[in-house]
């Protein structure tokens, strides 16, 4: 278990590193000089000058990216274009909102997904298992943002009942906060609820076919046992990876979502950054994203490795 | 055409014409196509024709999906966007297509250190959520249709270089391909002979699912006003146009919206059909990887 903890950490870290090279080649990308684009027509030439100083584009470029490296590795993502500030600063800033929806959109989804996966696998056919597949469907196809507008209109517009938009923070004012992200996490958390209604109930039906549960059928075990104790204990374990592929996605794609509600998040960073054109931010934002990205990843591995130890031996 | 590829073929019409499900996802995306190559003779009035006098109305006889801000007909809009639409979702998984196999291809076939570099730069590149690669990418390059088809390109191409790697390592062991390198046949026409036929399943499968997929992120990108830009319609564009007057004006939040569901319900169904005839195990790469747009 040991060493494959290790090995998956090394591979994370060498992904990593290729992910710091993709952030980094960004800004070379830009065509022209970043800095001038970004300063635009506020041009001065002092504050030109400090800010490629501070970035270091007038240095080659593996030594760029060295420095880069260095200084990503003490947590220093440079300086915002726009405000000077310190990139990790506004970036963490951002975080916690991010995170709070992500988290409330998953924990929605897994409401709903698992319930509806099992009874639509164990009732195979049923009209239940219809609905699941529908709603499965319907959730891969539905673009978010469309079912957010549909959200606002409905609960904003014609109801009443919640705000259309804004952020209050969680720790400020509880009650305030559960309005406010009521919109946004269940239309992310409803599309995630689709996907992992279609996994848990392909998951749980693959293993209702096992031979185990057909033996714990033949001892006489009552069918909640069976299903309990054999069905869903086995079935389940995939399903982590699921969940933890749509917390990691939700950290860091729900830009269109954060616009579209104001949520002032990591996605909502993003967009502000590219509309001002600070590449410094922007390359912060997804540097951290990516991160958090593989962290997820390597944990949910090793907790996958812990819950079925066949992994390990593969 | 050979036998096998002709049998084949036929099974997959008998088995799609079976399921009324892919039926009704082929007549819609055969509509799309008419729409998308017609569009702009089926529009009732100019895409950009503004009219002040006539903003913001609701649907009616003179404007069955009715006007927005600008006094804008929202039907010929909606049908003029579909050939943006169409055309973002085929080239750009025709980038993630030809990138993608050609890269799996070869890591596949040659494995060693080919293998080993090629599939961790696909790792790196799954290391971003789908939506963000292409955002930034869009940011750096400039926005504009020819960019977010490369951006969306260039996301969707690890899930291709993975699905034909992983169909290479099995074929390349198998006795016909041994038989070719026996009787010293090139490996670039092993390749493109032997091999890829072998592994076109579970493409064909991927190439309609990321097809959808590929559709909704440019309908995201051009939410976020980094697609085709204005005044040029595209339905993302519209709804992000339109959020703000939503609550009094329905239509145009609703409309936009339910092209792209209707677009991209259409290429899933249809996959998902040809995934049950073609490759029933491929299941969960695609929605696993999903990420949020």
């Amino acid at each position: 278990m040991a060493r494959f903890v290790l090995r998956r950490a090394l591979q994370s870290a060498v992904v990593l590193i290729g992910v710091t090279l993709v952030v980094f080649l960004l800004l070379q990308l830009v065509p022209g000089d970043p800095v001038r684009v970004a300063l635009g027509t506020r041009f001065d030439q002092e504050t030109y000058d400090a800010l490629r100083e501070r970035a270091g584009l007038d240095q080659p470029l593996p030594v760029q990216y060295a420095s880069y490296l260095g200084h990503a590795l003490t947590g220093d993502l440079g300086v915002s274009f726009r405000t000077g500030q310190p990139v990790s600063q506004i970036v963490l800033e951002r975080l916690p909102a991010t995170l709070s929806l992500a988290v409330t959109a998953v924990l929605f989804a897994l409401l709903v997904a698992f319930p509806l996966g099992i009874v639509a696998a164990v009732r195979s056919g049923s009209a239940v298992d219809h609905a699941a597949r529908v709603f499965s469907q319907f959730g891969v196809s539905v673009p978010d943002f469309w079912m957010g507008i549909m959200g606002i209109l409905l609960f904003a517009g014609v109801l009443g009942w919640l705000p259309p938009s804004g952020y209050v923070a969680l720790t400020e004012d509880p009650g305030r906060w559960a309005t406010h992200v009521a919109l946004p996490a269940v239309t992310v958390g409803l599309v995630a609820a689709s996907i992992l209604t279609r996994f848990i109930r392909s998951s749980v039906l693959e293993v209702l076919s096992a031979d185990y549960v057909r033996t714990a059928e033949a001892k006489g075990l009552r069918n909640r046992v069976v299903i309990v104790r054999h069905v869903l204990r086995n079935a389940l374990i995939p399903v982590v990876t699921v969940v933890a592929v749509q917390l990691a996605s939700l950290l860091g794609g729900v830009i269109v979502i954060e616009v579209l509600f104001a949520w002032p998040g990591i996605g909502r960073l993003t967009f502000d950054a590219v509309q001002a054109r600070d590449y410094p931010v922007l390359q912060g934002a997804v540097l951290l994203v990516a991160a958090l990205f593989l962290l997820v990843n390597l944990l949910v591995d090793i907790l996958y490795a812990r819950l079925d130890p066949r992994i390990t031996v593969k | 055409m050979s036998a096998t590829t002709e049998s084949t073929g036929r099974r997959v019409l008998d088995a799609l014409r079976r399921d009324p499900l892919a039926v009704g996802g082929t007549i819609v995306l055969v509509l799309l196509v008419v729409v998308g190559v017609a569009g702009p003779w089926l529009a009732p009035a100019g895409v950009n024709d503004v009219d002040v006098d006539q903003m913001l109305r609701p649907p009616s006889g003179a404007h069955p999906f009715g006007t927005d801000e600008l006094g804008r007909d929202v039907l010929s809009r909606v049908l003029v966007a579909a050939r943006v639409s169409l055309q973002v979702g085929a080239v750009s998984v025709g980038i993630a297509l030809v990138a993608g196999v050609t890269l799996g291809l070869f890591a596949g076939y040659y494995r060693g250190w080919l293998d080993s570099i090629l599939m961790r730069c696909m790792d790196v590149l799954f290391a971003f959520p789908v939506l963000l690669l292409a955002v930034a990418i869009v940011a750096v390059l400039g926005p504009g249709l020819l960019t977010a088809m490369v951006a969306i390109g260039v996301v969707y191409t690890p899930i291709f270089a993975r699905i034909t790697r992983a169909g290479v390592l099995s074929v390349r062991e198998q006795v016909f391909v041994r038989a070719a390198v026996s009787i010293g046949a090139s490996d670039l026409r092993i390749m493109r002979r032997h091999v890829l036929p072998n592994i076109a399943a579970p493409l064909i499968v991927q190439t309609s699912l990321s097809l959808a997929f590929a559709i909704l992120s440019e309908a995201a990108l051009s939410f976020l006003g980094l697609g085709i830009q204005p005044p040029a319609p595209a339905w993302g564009r519209m709804l992000f146009d339109g959020r703000g007057f939503v609550t009094d004006a329905w239509w145009l939040g609703v409309f936009p919206g339910a092209a792209i569901f209707l677009t991209v319900l259409a290429f899933n169904l249809v996959g998902d059909a040809l995934r049950d005839v073609l490759d029933p195990r491929q299941l969960t790469l695609a929605e696993a990887r999903r990420s949020t747009p």
